[in-house]
């Protein structure tokens, strides 16, 4: 059996595969959160909540509506990117003239609201969604095996990434994004209608987050909780890569995911740790972060 | 039929007919009241300078036609539409291109995306050919950021693009600031050639040299109000007045 650095081989790929998957969803989580950031200026800690919502929606609605894992692909992040619309346009709106704090200090209250609301109703423990008959079974590739669906949420979740990064930086609706995020006030002097942009961003931003929650549904239990255990990760993520940057948040999230992955096979100790040790570091080397621009 | 007679056809040039008319606008900041009951109209064709000492509330009045203050009483009519109840993003659909004093080129675009951005807002803008043409530095930087260009192309760049939008007013604040006298005169010989094709022009101006020649009528404005309007006929004979008025 192959050996690299002490550890088989099979073993060592098999935690590097597990880490990109980890770190697939951090890439999602965080490119939400930067395009919020971005355009709305707020910091929206009810991004895991959206994550667990979109998770959750996938599940009710298999369960009581028979709509199977790819109508709610499609089905599940545009409902709850609806409900995200709505409470742009209800909540956030109403206070986004005042400091951002308020801002990051209401979405933490929403998804707390959302959270405990849940938990009321299904409790803590979760239950499992069932992995789509498609993407059942695996491929062995020799010097590992890798489960289909791992596979696919790899492919899926790069697709979308990669599909965000092009909307917001080649295209006109992108270069729309980028200059309302610089200067709002003169977008509109040009005759676009920003604060529907913000709505629609908003919207955009967490339809993100309810994908990655379908794609999470069928690998982790799907529990109220889960969101806000992965969000602090996907903090520290944003963190290192630089709050706003787009292709910064993709990159550092699959990084982080990997080194995460490549801890637990040298140093499991330390394999939760690692990320907010990375953070540690950049933060006193780089406070704006891998890829932010300093200010 | 050609474009430009097409335009003719949506906007008499030169009529006599008012394109934009505004009658005691008070602004504020927040608790700062900032203009105090400005009065004057803009003809069709027109170039009207507002000058004036800094701090006499001249830029204000062009943020207050955009809807960029805080709030606003009285009575702004750009083309016979009354504006004051509009959203700000409905204005320039009106036919009103802006552009501010400190430029606003976006650092995230480069420079054709700047030159891209504003929506068209009326039929009969320029082409990006024209606006090439007649600003072949932006041509050759196309591909820069747009923030790296000088202040010159900057300006070059903040005004050819509302002329992309069709835009057939353009309020100018401050735009030879800063600029080496080289570039003043090209920009000068711009507005020349949008005069000439009939767009009316409201110019923000410190640079009195730069305006006097091209402008129909000048507004002196002080604490917020128009003070003084002199027709470039009765120029050469009020000068005087009007350097004290400045206080140049």
């Amino acid at each position: 059996m192959t050996i690299i650095f002490g550890v088989p081989l099979a073993v060592f790929m098999g935690q590097l595969m597990l880490g990109l998957i980890n770190g697939a969803f951090y890439a999602l989580l965080s490119l939400g959160l930067a395009v919020i950031f971005g355009l709305l200026k707020i910091i929206n800690f009810a991004h895991g909540a959206q994550y667990m919502l979109g998770a959750f929606v996938a599940m009710l609605a298999l369960e009581y509506l028979g709509i199977n894992y790819w109508a709610a692909l499609l089905l599940v992040p545009l409902v709850v990117g609806t409900l995200g619309v709505v409470i742009e346009r209800l909540i956030l709106r109403r206070i986004a003239h005042l400091d951002h704090l308020y801002g990051l200090l209401l979405t933490y209250g929403l998804a707390l609201i959302l959270e405990g609301t849940l938990i009321n109703i299904f409790g803590v423990s979760g239950s499992s969604y069932p992995t789509p008959e498609a993407l059942q079974g695996g491929l062995n590739l020799g010097f590992m095996f890798l489960p289909t669906y791992r596979a696919w949420v790899l492919v899926a979740a790069l697709v979308v990434c990669g599909g965000t990064w092009f909307i917001i930086e080649r295209t006109r609706l992108g270069a729309y994004l980028r200059a309302g995020t610089e200067n709002p006030a003169l977008m509109q002097a040009f005759g676009v209608n920003v604060p529907q942009l913000i709505t629609l961003t908003y919207g955009f931003g967490v339809a993100l987050a309810a994908f990655a929650g379908v794609l999470a549904a069928p690998l982790y239990p799907v529990s109220p909780t889960m969101g806000s255990s992965l969000l602090i990760v996907v903090f520290a993520v944003v963190v290192i890569g630089g709050m706003g940057s787009i292709l910064g948040a993709i990159i550092t999230g699959l990084a982080m995911g990997l080194i995460e992955g490549l801890t637990k096979v040298y140093y499991p100790e330390a394999a939760n740790t690692v990320i907010f040790l990375v953070m540690i570091l950049v933060l006193l080397l780089r406070p704006a972060g891998l890829f932010g621009k300093e200010a | 039929m050609s474009q430009a007679a097409q335009t003719l056809g949506e906007y008499p040039e030169r009529d006599g007919a008012e394109m934009l008319r505004i009658g005691d606008l008070h602004a504020f900041y927040g608790e700062s009241h900032i203009l105090h009951g400005v009065d004057f109209d803009v003809k069709r064709g027109e170039l009207v300078t507002l000058l004036g000492r800094n701090g006499a509330g001249r830029s204000t009045t062009l943020k207050a036609i955009m809807n960029m203050v805080g709030r606003r009483t009285g009575s702004i009519v750009i083309n016979g539409t009354e504006t004051l109840a509009m959203k700000p993003h409905r204005i320039p659909r009106l036919g009103v291109g802006y552009c501010p004093e400190e430029r606003g080129i976006f650092a995230s675009l480069d420079v054709e995306e700047n030159l891209l951005l504003p929506p068209t807002v009326r039929s009969g803008g320029m082409g990006i050919d024209e606006i090439y043409a007649m600003f072949p530095n932006l041509y050759e930087r196309r591909r820069s950021q747009g923030t790296r260009l000088s202040g010159g192309e900057q300006q070059m760049l903040a005004m050819a693009r509302i002329l992309r939008t069709g835009a057939r007013m353009l309020l100018l604040d401050e735009i030879t600031e800063g600029l080496a006298p080289v570039i003043v005169q090209a920009l000068g010989e711009v507005l020349v050639k949008l005069k000439e094709r009939g767009m009316t022009i409201v110019l923000v101006e410190q640079n009195f040299r730069f305006a006097a020649p091209l402008a129909d009528r000048h507004f002196v404005m002080e604490h917020g109000r128009i003070i003084e309007e002199i027709s470039a006929a009765e120029l050469p004979s009020r000068r005087e007045h009007l350097n004290t008025l400045l206080g140049v």
